[in-house]
């Protein structure tokens, strides 16, 4: 099947959605996918962030089709033609689905263990505003213990229903679910019920804001202050294939492999996750790398760094010599011994 | 006084119970179908008469029929939506509890057309007591031998039950009723695929109103060209209409639809004009979903023709100068009525309703009410307007199911037609700080404050 997104056309099997086939083709033109997840089966559609105006509908029926789609559920035609950035109502449309999921979203990512792998803080970075139009107190909720591994923190949630799924599609038995309904909707377990699975670790990874975070992991580091490394184990239960988020010699964090999209190569089991933090548990296979503006890479070279000369006159970087006098620290010199 | 199809036989003492229904010539639709017609015939009939869905999105109902899957050879499924929740509508209330054994004869002979045999009517956990006399007629018909194994001898089997919803607008869609009677949270599903293709257990459903239903025993006595005779244009038939608000006599009504709206609301056969003769300010023509009419346009169209209580004339003009009859809820506001709060007690509806699926809708409608809330109470901003007016642009059309649509409708239209009067809000706060500040001092009294310079 033929389909042309954003005028670049290729050739897909029949069956996928306009979101795969840009992912397949890649760059600036894929949606930006915040309740969607391709491991999941029957995951996207909610949050309405990957809308895309379809200008032609197939080659069979060429009518546009009057809505926006959602393009992670909508499947592609022969011969349909999809507008993802070229068009303004798509743009218009991202902006404003955004706006929705920031206005009651607690703005507490300096504390939030989330920041720097957030799908959100990348969203409202592409297509957020800095000003709030939303001058009304935002909706909060009570908290909540959902068990010893797992934090909840409901204000966050954004309700893309991946955690309900994961725990349906990988678990055996699910104990935690939406209740409530419209902008009260919240995840809850069932009377008070920890969740306990053995994958339910997998929530953590699926969760696309700070909503389920890792508790083992809570308040550390910043993801951006971790050595991120691929390692495995030996694990009877899943792959044991991960990814281990290094502090010096110390392992803070167990995740599954994510890829560009956030989505997880293989789920791992709670075993991996929680219980196994000794570095002796592992064989590092080597850095794992992101994509190059993502804010992990910070603290993650792999070049050696050289020092940048600027040439200029003296005074305009460092200001004159008299203005630079120290306040705190006085027996650290100003300026680096080696520059 | 126009041709009755539903209420015809509503006020015979006795109707609700099986015995004197078919006295009255009920179940006759059932033998003519069962014995006389094939299933297509019926079908086409439906076709023939033009019936649009009377739910509220005017879906020709013979075309839904037609979509529905039939070649998969999977059990197939009618669900009645009798989940009337729309803030205006009370007409399938007034038909299930006046005459219940009318649904029960059209489920039977829909079904039949549909080659059903199991069926639902799924109706609203607030009608507990309807719930009990459809349950009382479905439990006459099947002794009666109406429902069951081998109806009348015919070979054709039903069973049809009724379902009670838990109280959730959002339930009359029609996925998200289908979701419900499965048991689960009452979300939309994402579509396609649509019901008629995989619905209610994944199988091929179709989901008709209860006044669609209740219309399909006349067109199968009768016959389909005799349906499209009545009515106007593309708007066959008959509509209940369920008015309410600041008339004379509101109440459930039959009319033929193209009666003028003019007649059906000054006439004394019907609403008998404006109660205690106040001005007409605004009408909601079709239930609390559809755009507010201005008194200029509610008599005429845009066009200077007269206004028509059919599909095509209620819409005349779009959004900008129309509206749409949707599911018959007239309501009708005289002068001492306030739009702004009359809009924020519709937008309190939708955000209380709204499922918390997608996001638009979710934060959109909660968000409307807020602001909607502040300016009714004295506390609004002048860019609350325009704020007002982003927000409904960006949740319409931008939703799963039309609920977003919905909550997005009306607010767009009190502002399209009556901004000074949200103007006049936000001006002066002192003046609306009571409920009742247009009883006592109508708009009209105090518009001029609006055009005075102040600095």
């Amino acid at each position: 099947m033929k389909v042309t997104i954003d005028g670049h056309e290729l050739e897909v099997e029949p069956g996928t959605t306009i979101l795969q086939a840009a992912r397949m083709m890649g760059g600036e033109s894929v949606p930006p996918a915040m309740c969607y997840y391709s491991k999941l089966k029957g995951s996207g559609g909610k949050c309405r962030a990957c809308l895309v105006e379809v200008s032609k509908g197939s080659e069979a029926d060429p009518r546009p089709m009057p809505k926006l789609m959602a393009s992670c559920v909508t499947g592609v035609m022969d011969g349909m033609e999809v507008k993802s950035i070229t068009s303004e109502k798509v743009l218009d449309a991202r902006k404003s689905v955004t706006e929705f999921l920031l206005i009651n979203h607690p703005l507490d990512c300096p504390v939030c263990d989330q920041a720097g792998e957030c799908d959100l803080q990348n969203l409202s970075f592409k297509h957020g505003k800095s000003q709030t139009r939303y001058i009304e107190e935002k909706r909060t909720f009570e908290p909540e213990d959902i068990g010893d591994k797992i934090q909840l923190h409901m204000n966050r949630c954004i309700l893309c229903y991946r955690c309900v799924m994961t725990a349906d599609q990988l678990t055996d038995e699910r104990v935690h679910g939406v209740v409530n309904r419209g902008d009260h909707s919240q995840i809850s377990t069932c009377i008070s019920k920890a969740i306990d699975n053995e994958f339910s670790g997998n929530m953590i990874d699926v969760c696309p804001v700070g909503a389920l975070t890792d508790k083992t992991f809570r308040f550390k580091s910043r993801v951006w202050f971790n050595k991120p490394f691929n390692a495995h184990r030996n694990c009877p239960t899943c792959s044991g294939k991960t990814t281990v988020w290094m502090f010096g010699n110390e392992i803070q964090r167990v995740t599954a492999r994510k890829d560009v999209y956030h989505e997880v190569e293989e789920f791992i089991c709670n075993s991996c996750r929680f219980d196994h933090k000794e570095v002796s548990d592992w064989t590092i296979e080597g850095p794992r790398k992101f994509e190059k503006d993502s804010v992990i890479n910070q603290n993650n070279y792999t070049r050696p760094l050289i020092p940048v000369t600027i040439q200029t006159e003296d005074h305009i970087l460092k200001g004159r010599e008299e203005d630079r006098k120290k306040i705190s620290m006085k027996d650290i010199p100003l300026t680096p011994k080696n520059s | 006084m126009g041709q009755k199809i539903l209420l015809d036989k509503i006020h015979i003492p006795g109707i609700k119970t099986y015995d004197v229904y078919r006295q009255n010539g009920g179940y006759a639709a059932v033998e003519k179908a069962l014995k006389h017609m094939t299933p297509d015939e019926i079908t086409e009939e439906v076709k023939t008469s033009g019936l649009k869905g009377r739910g509220g999105a005017g879906f020709p109902m013979g075309m839904k029929w037609s979509f529905i899957d039939k070649k998969s050879g999977k059990p197939r499924h009618l669900v009645c939506n009798a989940d009337e929740s729309e803030p205006g509508t009370f007409k399938d209330r007034y038909l299930m509890e006046h005459i219940p054994h009318l649904l029960v004869e059209g489920m039977i002979v829909s079904s039949y057309a549909l080659g059903c045999n199991l069926s639902y009517i799924y109706i609203r956990g607030e009608y507990m007591w309807v719930y009990k006399i459809l349950e009382r007629a479905i439990k006459e018909a099947y002794a009666a031998g109406w429902l069951g194994k081998n109806i009348q001898g015919s070979g054709y089997d039903l069973d049809l039950h009724v379902h009670c919803g838990a109280g959730a607008y959002i339930c009359g869609e029609e996925t998200a009723l289908i979701e419900s009677l499965e048991g689960k949270r009452g979300n939309p599903r994402i579509k396609p695929p649509f019901p008629a293709i995989s619905g209610l257990w994944q199988n091929p459903t179709v989901v008709n109103n209860v006044e669609s239903i209740s219309n399909v025993p006349w067109i199968v006595l009768n016959s389909g060209a005799d349906y499209a005779n009545i009515g106007h244009g593309k708007s066959t038939g008959t509509k209940l209409i369920s008015a309410s608000g600041h008339i004379k006599n509101p109440g459930v009504y039959e009319i033929e639809l193209g009666l003028s709206v003019d007649e059906f609301m000054n006439s004394d056969q019907y609403l008998g004009g404006m109660m205690n003769d106040r001005p007409l300010k605004a009408l909601v023509p079709g239930g609390s979903s559809v755009p507010i009419l201005p008194a200029h346009l509610i008599y005429k169209t845009a066009a200077n023709e007269d206004r028509l209580m059919t599909y095509e004339s209620l819409s005349d003009g779009g959004f900008a100068t129309g509206s749409m009859l949707g599911s018959g809820g007239f309501i009708v506001y005289n002068d001492t009525a306030c739009i702004v709060r009359n809009t924020w007690n519709f937008s309190r509806f939708y955000h209380h309703e709204s499922c918390g699926q997608c996001s638009p809708c979710r934060e959109g409608t909660g968000w409307l009410e807020k602001v909607l809330w502040r300016i009714e109470n004295g506390q609004g901003r002048e860019e609350d307007i325009e704020l007002l007016w982003s927000i409904q642009s960006k949740i319409e059309g931008n939703t799963i199911c039309p609920l977003g649509d919905a909550a997005a409708w009306p607010v767009a239209a009190a502002i399209r037609h009556f901004r000074d009067e949200f103007e006049y809000h936000i001006r002066f706060p002192e003046k609306v700080k009571d409920r009742n500040h247009f009883t006592a001092e109508p708009f009209s009294q105090v518009q001029h404050l609006m055009h005075k310079q102040t600095l």
